[in-house]
């Protein structure tokens, strides 16, 4: 198979997957085994070409010119091909959980739930491969309209405010900022391709690369940086199968991989060292981790805990992008594959919970622990592997991260990072503790969903495991990001 | 024997529509007015055709009517300025007619309906000679056919609703208003110069180098009537209760075509003739229209948020929309004028696209288009409510569609000027039509209520679906719209410079 035909494979699947998913509509197993086949292959795809980009295979393909200097191409950089990978592996899992969940929570109008899953995927696929900035920014769109309908998906008051929010927010600032960014850049420039290196350098004034950098970062609403932050808890309504593979992976990682994929092949990491306009963003991200951090211990609800935990988390990875170095792009790139694997442990299992015990908050679940072993096995599993404790994937990025801001000579940095892990052990850990330590003379009834089960497991699991095949991942990394 | 005719085109685009609206006036005939006039207006585009050929060669036309020459007769002048806006004119003109039979039927009286395509022509010829003529009396006619007619087709309205009898005494008024200013201004022109022909306009005028009060005065008074044709803000209070009150049909072709037209030869007269006063001009664009266009860009867009009537909704959006193209041609350079015209070309489209969408939503919901009554309109309609879907991401300027490479031309234009400010204001208000427009989404495929999905009418739903089409095409492929616009821009900015 020809690269390129790869490329255009594996961007099509899913839609396949939703097309299908709606032709079978009336029989619903026929229906939801479409997204865990279209995970399969797009899953082989994307190994494919994550062991391609190793071997220094060029994946590309040119469909026609939007205007000056600007194609409708996709290109699949180093990062590009991690994200890919991560979403389309997960999006296997998720699948097989979202038909325990959904049928186990009896939701309504399922078929549709599936169908826009799909297409998020796809969006999703399109943003890791884009081959530059403006149809990384249609397939933002994109995401973002495909996955209104999920966050909406209840049709009740409270889920279409939240639905409005969403939407107002991630557009707007879209828009506002991101939008008139990608022009900015275009007008200097002349082009909007993704360069090893970038393509500011001598082309943008440096004067002005805060500025822009500033847009950037608040136009890409899905990175959640506060104060654009409001959209993700607010989004936490929808069933928990889109809150574990979009919002704790697919959206929230292409907001964070886009800015990462501006600052590595648009800026170019050397320029903003040099002129050193994203060192007040530092400290943004870091106000950013400890902020949300404090609100999580305050939320009693689980997924809104979840929530703020992954504005948290997101914010290392801005965080690794603002500081530039080497060391740290490393990390901040290691994290989206640490934490999405991480993130979606916990959100499969707290919607595990729901399913089969229907508690929400932290503080029902006295004695959950001996009921649901399994499912609170897997939470502290990937809990741990968030906090950042060897030898769990996480604590590599954790420590590429802090390795990072010590290089250029952020100490403070490497402190918060250090007070945000002790934080994360208390948020994190406090439902396992509580758990297993309290009794609840609650009788509650179980409603058994295997389905919701497994998945959690195979990811925790993955968490652990993966901690030593690292190098594996770290290869793609390292190649590109040289200083 | 066509060779007769042909070299007639110029005057045939307009005398044509006019002829077959006398003839068809009192046909009994509930579908032998239309299809004179498909016939007619196939006629029209293939004369515009020959206009585009013709212009392709030799590069301008003067027809010269009666052969008086033109100081004196009448002339039609067709160049790079305006063969674009004929073409889209042209075939815009006769996609809304396909799509308006049913719609007309549904909602006039059938035994009105060779009233209705009698008027119909009326205002396609009058609208046609605006682009076309040379001389500004003439213009002045062809203002008050136009408004007449449309006022007219608004009226016809009244079936449905009775306040359309309102919106169209408004206009009559408003509208006279203008046309009243417009004409004293031409007077003063005519008392200085002798003469209404722009060309030589342009040669008289220069001998008065400046300083003439008169002159000034008149051509301020032909500048605001021609403002409040053209709905700039804050004269635009004539266009809301219009465009919703009309007939859907009506509102279609007044909503794409009315106003750019007039658009057209108002930038036409200011960079072609009153160019030659460039303090006067730069004053006028800096100080009046460069202002207005901020304001009614975002007064425009706040006040759509909060329509309920999607129709008025539409129209409110559409004077922002006019702003954003005053905006790029106050900006008095090359890249202003030509993303100008790229936004008269594509808002054009996404306009009749969107008109059309509702206007067959108001026949099958058989009332006003409200937000409320458009719930669950996604599942029953599902092929108009997707066109109207794409039609609204074209309009807040998402990539792939037109509405994208119009705000892509015009951020170039304000960032070449170091317009920041503006172009802030651009984007603010690009993401306040996300609000407005998502209301219409929400209720059509996110509201509790469902229906399963009705039969749709083909004949509505194929000129819908032409327009959404090449709102896609031309995002895509963008390059005749701006080659156009170039073109136009050329002739315009050439005379400017030197």
């Amino acid at each position: 198979m020809s690269n390129s035909f790869l490329i255009i494979l594996g961007i099509i699947t899913p839609l396949f997957a939703a097309l299908f998913s709606y032709v079978c509509r009336y029989n619903n197993n026929l229906r939801d085994s479409f997204g865990i086949i279209g995970g399969l292959i797009t899953f082989v795809i994307s190994l494919k070409i994550f062991h391609g980009i190793q071997n220094n295979e060029v994946y590309q393909i040119t469909f026609f010119t939007l205007f000056d200097g600007v194609d409708f191409a996709f290109k699949v950089s180093a990062l590009g091909s991690i994200f890919s990978l991560v979403a389309s592996s997960l999006w296997i899992l998720a699948s097989i959980y979202t038909i325990g969940y959904m049928r186990g929570a009896g939701e309504k109008n399922q078929t549709r739930f599936v169908i826009f899953y799909s297409i998020a995927i796809h969006a999703a696929l399109a943003i890791a491969w884009s081959g530059n900035l403006l149809v990384l920014f249609i397939f933002y769109e994109i995401l973002t309209f495909s996955t209104f309908p999920l966050v909406g998906h209840k049709q009740n008051a409270e889920s279409q405010s939240a639905g409005r929010l969403y939407l107002s927010i991630l557009v707007g600032t879209s828009l506002i900022f991101f939008l008139p960014a990608i022009f900015w850049i275009w007008l200097k420039t002349g082009t909007l391709d993704f360069q090893d290196g970038g393509i500011l350098m001598n082309k943008f004034p440096a004067g002005y690369l805060s500025f822009l950098i500033a847009m950037l970062v608040f136009g890409i609403g899905k990175a959640a940086i506060m104060p654009i932050h409001r959209w993700l808890p607010a989004a936490m309504v929808a069933p928990t199968p889109v809150s574990a593979l979009l919002h704790a992976v697919a959206v929230v990682k292409a907001g964070v991989f886009s800015f990462l994929v501006v600052v590595v092949y648009i800026v170019g990491p050397d320029f903003l060292l040099q002129t050193k306009s994203s060192d007040w963003l530092v400290w943004l991200a870091c106000f950013t981790i400890m902020a949300s951090s404090i609100i999580a211990i305050t939320k009693d609800d689980l997924k809104a805990r979840l929530a703020y935990s992954t504005i948290s988390q997101l914010s290392y990875i801005i965080l690794g992008a603002a500081l530039a170095s080497s060391l740290a792009l490393k990390g901040a790139s290691f994290h989206i594959i640490t934490h999405a694997l991480g993130k979606i442990t916990l959100f499969f299992c707290a919607g595990a919970i729901y399913v089969t015990a229907h508690i929400k908050k932290v503080s029902d679940l006295k004695g959950m622990g001996y009921k649901l072993p399994l499912i609170f096995f897997a939470y502290t599993l990937g809990a741990l592997s968030i906090i950042g404790v060897p030898p769990f994937i996480g604590s590599w990025s954790k420590f590429y991260l802090i390795m990072g801001s010590i290089e250029r000579e952020f100490i403070f940095v490497a402190i918060i990072l250090g007070i945000s892990s002790l934080l994360n052990i208390y948020y994190l850990l406090q439902p396992v503790v509580i758990g297993f330590t309290q009794n609840s003379k609650k009788e509650i009834k179980l409603i058994k969903a295997p389905l919701t089960v497994w998945p959690p497991l195979i990811t925790g699991l993955g968490c652990l495991v993966f901690f030593f095949y690292a190098n594996y991942f770290l290869n793609n990394i390292s190649g590109v990001i040289v200083n | 024997m066509f060779d007769i005719f042909l070299d007639d085109a110029p005057a045939l685009v307009v005398v044509l529509p006019l002829l077959i609206s006398a003839i068809i006036a009192f046909m009994p005939s509930k579908i032998w007015p239309w299809i004179i006039s498909i016939i007619t207006l196939l006629l029209h585009l293939f004369l515009s055709l020959h206009l585009l050929k013709e212009i392709s060669v030799s590069g301008l036309i003067i027809y010269e009517f009666g052969n008086w020459e033109p100081p004196w007769g009448i002339s039609f002048k067709i160049d790079g300025v305006n063969i674009g806006l004929q073409l889209l004119f042209s075939i815009f003109v006769l996609v809304s007619t396909f799509y308006s039979r049913k719609i007309f039927l549904n909602e006039i009286d059938y035994r009105d309906s060779g009233k209705a395509y009698s008027l119909w022509l009326l205002a396609v010829g009058s609208l046609n000679g605006i682009i076309l003529t040379n001389d500004i009396f003439n213009l002045f006619v062809f203002l008050e056919i136009s408004a007449l007619a449309s006022i007219s087709l608004i009226a016809l309205g009244a079936g449905q609703n009775r306040k359309a009898l309102l919106a169209a005494f408004n206009y009559l008024i408003i509208g006279a208003i203008g046309a009243t200013f417009y004409v004293i201004g031409v007077g003063f022109a005519y008392a200085m110069t002798g003469t209404l022909n722009m060309n030589d306009l342009v040669i008289q005028l220069a001998q008065y180098s400046d300083g003439q009060l008169a002159i000034f005065a008149g051509m301020s008074f032909m500048l605001i009537g021609l403002m409040v044709k053209a709905a700039i803000f804050p004269v635009h209070i004539w266009l809301p209760p219009a465009y919703s009150y009309a007939p859907s049909a009506v509102s279609t072709l007044l909503a794409a075509l009315a106003t750019k037209t007039i658009l057209y030869f108002f930038v036409r007269l200011l960079y072609e003739v009153f160019i030659i006063y460039p303090s006067y001009l730069s004053l006028f664009l800096d100080f009046v229209l460069y202002p207005l266009s901020l304001l009614a860009i975002f007064i425009g867009t706040v006040i759509a948020i909060y329509q309920d009537d999607i129709k008025k909704l539409l129209a409110f959006s559409s004077i922002a929309q006019i702003g954003y193209i005053t905006l790029a041609f106050s900006l008095k350079d090359h890249s202003g004028v030509a993303s100008g015209f790229v936004h008269i070309f594509n808002h054009a489209l996404i306009k009749g696209g969107l008109f059309m969408a509702v206007g067959y939503f108001a026949i099958l919901y058989k009332d006003r288009v409200t937000l409320n009554s458009l719930k669950g309109f996604g599942y029953k309609y599902p092929i108009t409510s997707f066109a109207l879907l794409i039609c609204g991401l074209s309009l807040i300027g998402l990539p792939l569609t037109n509405g994208f490479i119009s705000k892509l031309y015009l951020f170039q234009a304000l960032y070449t000027n170091q317009m920041y400010f503006s172009i802030a204001l651009v984007a603010v208000s690009s993401a306040l039509a996300v609000v407005y427009f998502w209301k219409i989404v929400e209720q059509m495929w996110f509201s509790e209520i469902k229906f399963k999905s009705e039969k749709e009418d083909a004949y509505i739903y194929l000129p819908i679906w032409i327009v959404t089409i090449s709102i896609i095409v031309f995002g895509i492929y963008s390059t005749p719209i701006i080659e156009f616009s170039n073109l136009s821009a050329d002739y315009l900015i050439s005379g400017y410079q030197n």
